[in-house]
């Protein structure tokens, strides 16, 4: 198991590379100069040449990119120049709400797809099926923000049941409190993702479903709880963990539009930030922390298929 | 050359009895047909719609601010006083043209990757390394990041998502052609000694189009929705000119007094996405052979 | 068989879903098995003798099958119309069926320990550890060798023959009355064939069960059983003891099938093969089903559906001309 580990990884190696660099031109394609962000509006010419010097810009592109990849080397991913933070600490600030939020989103979204995926495929062609899918295509269809201003209106507005915005934190403000800022994010986010697994799990149990050991399972006397929920789903599990990186980065990608929303202080709201204030190293900073993460999911990913079905070995 | 003719014949002529059969059965299949009608109509008001109402969609008046629902403004009217129903039928030649401009470009280019990687094996496995390393950017991030560095405009959008797309799409045209290489048809078109530009064009393009096809149509549903997410974001087209995005986004802040406002453009968005998502499932259940098809 | 025998097919009729409507598989199929006997059933493919057998422990995909007519008598029930719960006391504890493939027949992401030890515990309940201990003897039994470790493998790593000694084993865990084997060498090797045929030959033996034997294969038959069923086109067109059956086949399609065997008795050049194939389930035919195939058709045969007639003995074929000519022509 630690040698398939180490093998995924090293085989994963050339396209962090890759994502380094790629985070490198993605900065370097961002119209303006950082030198002028930091110098301010009013400074002298002279003032802005030496940021720029300061900063290494007015050396060769290649030179940046090599003292870019010396200082990834050293751990070195750069300071922001708006927040007076380097961009790991300021990712690390955020870390625990961005996680918070995915973590309860990913409660929501694997049971009540799953469950629904597997009442469609086995329900299938009926009103169960037919119901079940309407409700995930919906999920896929509607933009995520649009009903979270929606949701905003109706529970918290009106209702009053949840906070409409902000974040409370777990160890200091305790968990309900945590729990109520986070709860409304979470389920808005989570419609998108139930909708995607509802629908893979249902084709991924069609094709189960039909095939011999089903029949089999079925005349063992076994019940058909058991047939479709162990003979079944761990079969369809297989189709299902291929596409948890799938899951897990359009979880990514739509907590950036919820934090925004929510008003919640997390990576994807760092990043929007930066964006928006041309703070070029945490763009950079975050864009590669973002696509690392990303490809060390796929190698969990990966190891998780291995241990899910026994067909497939690393050697 | 002759024998390339005689390999080709046969591949043709299947084509054209499934070409005919594909047709029968997307015409039998409810969701494709319920898509189909919904994605016409929408495609339709956006065309047709702004010269019915005869109304300046960027047109103000004070005096007609944030009116509800009404016989004169059916869809309210916003902190200017235009008229929202313009406003989104406008607004959805822009959202539908950016979702139409993206799903095209993605498909050129993640064809002509995806063929690429998967014909030419020698560059298979650097070209693929660069499309899994732009995947490990979630697609959104990728667009939020391109689309800042280009400036808030429509076509910053449309390069900005082809950007995350393409290369998804690839990976589903590489996947299909690493199929079909390996057909006999192939093979024999390949020892009668026809070039390879010739065998992609006549037997490797059109045999991924299927696959191709469903997921151009995934895509424009996705672009449709990320247009919006990335308007409301701030780095959409700007406005005033309307697209479905900004008219949400600028609704955004009178939510509560009037819900009006963001509601109806929303609404064109779901129903657009949805259309989209219910075509792309009625060509997934016909033109992809791996799935079954359940009516 | 003069007493009552073990489970009775009697008058069964099994529609699947069409694309225009409601198509027979099986019509009017008649048979019974009784206690510890062997009957084989044997017809080409589309015959409808793997959807008669699937149909005894309602093993059909429910939305796309309909049980139009008739019944399935088992004791003092009838299968077809059982509640569900009650039915699956029966699937796998008194009644077990083994299949065709066993490549796909075993659940590939559960260990061989798992799958035979669900019916144990299911119908008998066992332990955890009382199943395990039960399920080794059982893979002694169907003779794996190192029965206590090829346990906790995964289907994959076992041969055909193999997977198909555990599917056996399942079969027989909760030693059924009866063993529905749906051509269980076709998809093996020859040489492990006839293992698999003396392995159930003795398990039979050895539990006193009964056993239906599906296969397309008549030399199969004539090895292993006593009576024996022939069905084409979703009906039986014969059926009969095996000596008689050899001896005196009534129906053409059976004289057709015999002929078709290799008979290593005799210095045979060329095997005969029947002309023609299995009719389209959709299509009509008035007559008789294997009328466009026979050689010795009449008019009659193209006029009015045949019926399965007694020609003595228990002897029954479904083909008026011959009987009325008593026998082979």
């Amino acid at each position: 198991m630690f040698r398939a580990i180490t093998v995924r990884l090293m085989q994963s190696i050339p396209v962090l590379l890759l994502v380094a660099v790629l985070s490198f031109i993605l900065m370097h394609l961002l119209p303006g100069d950082p030198a002028v962000v930091i110098a301010g509006a009013d400074a002298t010419p002279a003032a802005v040449e030496r940021i720029r010097r300061e900063l290494g810009l007015d050396q060769p592109i290649w030179q940046q990119l090599l003292s870019w990849f010396l200082n990834l080397a050293q751990g070195k991913f750069g300071s922001s120049l708006v927040l007076n933070q380097t961009v790991l600490s300021a990712v690390a600030e955020r870390l625990p709400v961005t996680l918070s939020l995915a973590a309860l989103s990913l409660a929501i979204t694997l049971p009540l797809g799953i469950t629904l995926g597997i009442l469609a495929a086995y329900f299938r062609s009926s009103w169960i099926d037919a119901g079940v899918m309407m409700i995930a295509l919906i999920g896929v269809s509607v933009p995520s923000f649009w009903i979270a201003i929606l949701s905003v209106i109706l529970f918290s507005v009106t209702l009053g049941w949840v906070p409409s915005s902000g974040y409370a934190p777990l160890l200091t403000a305790g968990p309900g409190p945590w729990f109520a800022s986070l709860i409304q994010p979470a389920m808005v986010l989570s419609l998108f993702q139930i909708g995607f697994l509802a629908r893979m799990t249902r084709s991924a149990m069609l094709d189960v479903l039909d095939q011999d050991f089903i029949r089999t399972a079925r005349a063992k006397g076994v019940s058909e709880w058991r047939t479709v929920g162990k003979h079944g789903f761990r079969n369809a599990l297989v189709a299902v963990v291929t596409v948890g990186g799938i899951i897990l980065s359009l979880l990514i990608g739509g907590s950036v539009v919820v934090e925004q929303v929510f008003a919640l202080p997390g990576i994807g709201r760092l990043v929007v930030q930066g964006i928006m204030a041309r703070d070029y190293p945490l763009i950079q900073g975050t864009m590669l922390l973002f696509g690392f993460a990303f490809v060390l999911i796929n190698v969990a990913v990966d190891i998780i298929y291995t241990l899910v079905d026994p067909r497939v070995r690393y050697d | 050359m002759t024998e390339v003719v005689l390999a080709a014949a046969p591949t043709q002529m299947l084509a054209e009895r499934r070409r005919f059969r594909v047709l029968r059965k997307l015409a039998a299949h409810r969701s494709f047909k319920i898509g189909l009608v919904l994605v016409a109509i929408l495609v339709l008001c956006a065309i047709i719609g702004p010269m019915l109402t005869g109304i300046d969609p960027t047109a103000m008046s004070i005096r007609s601010r944030f009116k509800p629902p009404s016989a004169r403004f059916p869809f309210g009217s916003d902190q200017y006083g235009r008229d929202i129903l313009t406003r989104v039928l406008y607004g959805g030649r822009l959202s539908l043209s950016i979702g139409l401009s993206v799903a095209l470009i993605s498909g050129v280019f993640g064809a002509a990757i995806g063929v690429t990687a998967g014909y030419f094996r020698a560059l298979d496995p650097y070209v693929m390394r660069l499309m899994d390393a732009l995947m490990a950017f979630p697609a959104i991030l990728l667009a939020i990041g391109i689309g800042a560095a280009l400036g808030a405009q429509a076509s910053s959008i449309v390069v900005a998502l082809s950007v995350a797309y393409v290369p998804r799409t690839a990976r589903i045209v590489r996947a299909s052609v690493l199929v079909i290489r390996e057909m006999e048809y192939l093979q024999a078109a390949r020892v009668s000694g026809a070039g390879d530009l010739h065998i992609i064009v006549k037997h490797v393009l059109p045999n991924c189009l299927g696959p191709l096809i469903v997921q151009l149509t995934f895509i424009f549903a996705y672009a449709i929705l990320a247009e919006a997410a990335l308007s409301f974001l701030g780095i959409g087209p700007p406005p005033p000119a309307p697209s479905w995005g900004n008219i949400i986004a600028e609704g955004r802040d009178y939510s509560v007094e009037a819900w009006w406002v963001m509601l109806f453009p929303g609404l064109a968005v779901s129903l657009a996405a949805l259309g989209m998502n219910l075509l792309g499932d009625g060509l997934r259940d016909v033109l992809d052979p791996r799935l079954k098809i359940e009516t | 068989m003069a007493e009552q025998p073990l489970l009775s097919v009697e008058n069964l009729t099994v529609q699947f879903r069409g694309d225009a409507g409601w198509v027979n598989a099986v019509e009017g199929v008649d048979f019974a098995v009784g206690a510890g006997e062997c009957l084989g059933i044997v017809g080409e493919s589309g015959s409808g003798k793997s959807v008669s057998a699937l149909s005894i422990l309602k093993l059909h995909s429910p939305a796309n099958t309909r049980y139009a007519s008739g019944a399935i008598r088992y004791g003092d029930r009838d299968l077809l119309t059982l509640p569900q719960r009650r039915l699956r006391q029966v699937r796998g504890g008194e009644i077990a069926m083994i299949f065709q493939d066993p490549m796909s027949s075993l659940n590939p992401v559960l260990t061989i320990a798992d799958q035979i030890m669900e019916p144990l515990r299911q119908h008998q309940g066992l332990s955890v550890q009382a199943a395990r201990r039960k399920a080794i003897e059982l893979l002694d039994m169907v003779r794996i060798s190192d029965a206590s470790r090829r346990i906790d493998d995964y289907p994959h790593r076992l041969s055909g023959g193999m997977r198909q000694r555990v599917m056996i084993a399942i079969a027989v865990a909760c030693r059924p009355r009866l063993l529905i084997a749906d051509e269980p060498t076709t998809a093996l090797d020859v040489t492990i064939q006839s293992q698999i045929l003396e392995l159930l030959r003795e398990l039979q033996r050895e539990i006193g069960m009964s056993v239906i034997l599906i296969t397309h294969d008549l030399g199969v038959v004539a090895e292993f059983a006593q009576r024996v069923v022939v069905m084409y086109a979703g009906r039986v067109v014969e059926t009969a003891s095996v000596p008689a059956l050899f001896e005196r086949p009534m129906h053409p399609y059976t004289e057709g099938l015999i002929r078709a065997v290799p008979n290593l008795d005799e210095d045979v050049h060329r095997l005969t093969t029947i002309p023609g194939s299995i009719p389209d389930p959709s299509m009509s035919i008035t007559g008789c089903r294997f009328s466009p195939r026979c050689r010795e058709a009449v008019q009659s045969c193209l006029e009015k559906p045949p019926s399965l007639v007694d020609a003595g003995a228990g002897h029954l074929a479904r083909c008026p001309p011959r009987i009325a000519a008593g026998g082979i022509s």
